[in-house]
């Protein structure tokens, strides 16, 4: 399944259009620790987290994912925002928790 | 250092969200340059750590980036308050990062590691109240 696919499953919905709505997804992963993320985030992954700052954008672009799920009601702050328009990464926004958002995700792969 | 491409960074240590600008930046340069995607991944992930170290512990530093045809070698160098036990600090899980960096999403304990694995050769110089030197070189 492609990037672009996630917003059509109930419940998510696009917050930035990036650069990879395209973008084949190799599959699922969910770390709310960028420390562990940096080392672990396998590229072109789709990552859903609970945590929203700069720095998950910073490793989201290092690490080569394809797109964050931003779970549980959290939300990109404007700065948030703008980076992630500059740095064309995909975003997506959800109230389900991280692994009811993560196995609807993958059962549409 | 001969027949490199160099490049200079400094790493403000008072921002902790513009890090990750110096190492996005050499991932863009290592992408035209048809670089291997493993190890431009390797080297960004290496090149991140290391500034976040900077910033969370050392008020900020430089990175010289040398690029050479068949590898990447990258100098960390700041004027923190240095490493007390290197062999612990190597060790996953071992911090000494603030409750406000934790928050962040950072402080696990696996910056060092994660530099470590991430880079073929990893030579660690440092002394308690001078600083630190950090020199990691990338094959490809």
């Amino acid at each position: 399944m492609i990037v672009r696919n996630i917003a059509n499953l109930d419940g998510i919905k696009t917050v930035i259009e990036g650069e990879s709505m395209d973008r084949e997804i190799s599959g699922m992963y969910c770390c709310d620790l960028l420390s562990i993320a940096m080392g672990h985030a396998p590229e072109g992954s789709c990552w859903c987290t609970v945590m929203a700052n700069m720095n998950t954008l910073a490793v989201a672009a290092l690490t080569d994912c394809a797109c964050i799920v931003l779970c549980s009601g959290v939300k990109c702050d404007d700065n948030m925002l703008m980076k992630a328009k500059t740095e064309g990464i995909t975003v997506f926004e959800t109230e389900l928790p991280v692994f009811d958002a993560a196995l609807k995700i993958h059962e549409a792969l | 250092m001969e027949n490199s491409v160099h490049l200079h960074y400094d790493v403000d240590g008072d921002d902790f969200t513009r890090a990750g600008e110096a190492s996005s930046d050499v991932k863009h340069k290592l992408k035209k340059l048809n670089v291997p995607a493993d190890a431009i991944r390797r080297i960004a992930i290496a090149m991140y750590e290391g500034e976040i170290n900077m910033v969370v512990h050392a008020n900020g530093g430089v990175i010289d980036v040398y690029i050479y045809a068949d590898k990447l070698t990258m100098i960390l160098n700041d004027v923190g308050p240095g490493i007390q036990d290197v062999s612990l600090a190597i060790q996953e899980g071992w911090s000494t990062a603030s409750p406000e960096v934790r928050e962040l999403g950072f402080g696990a304990g696996m910056g060092l590691p994660n530099m470590k694995r991430s880079s073929d050769e990893m030579n660690i110089e440092t002394e308690v109240g001078v600083g630190t030197k950090i020199t990691m070189t990338v094959y490809y």
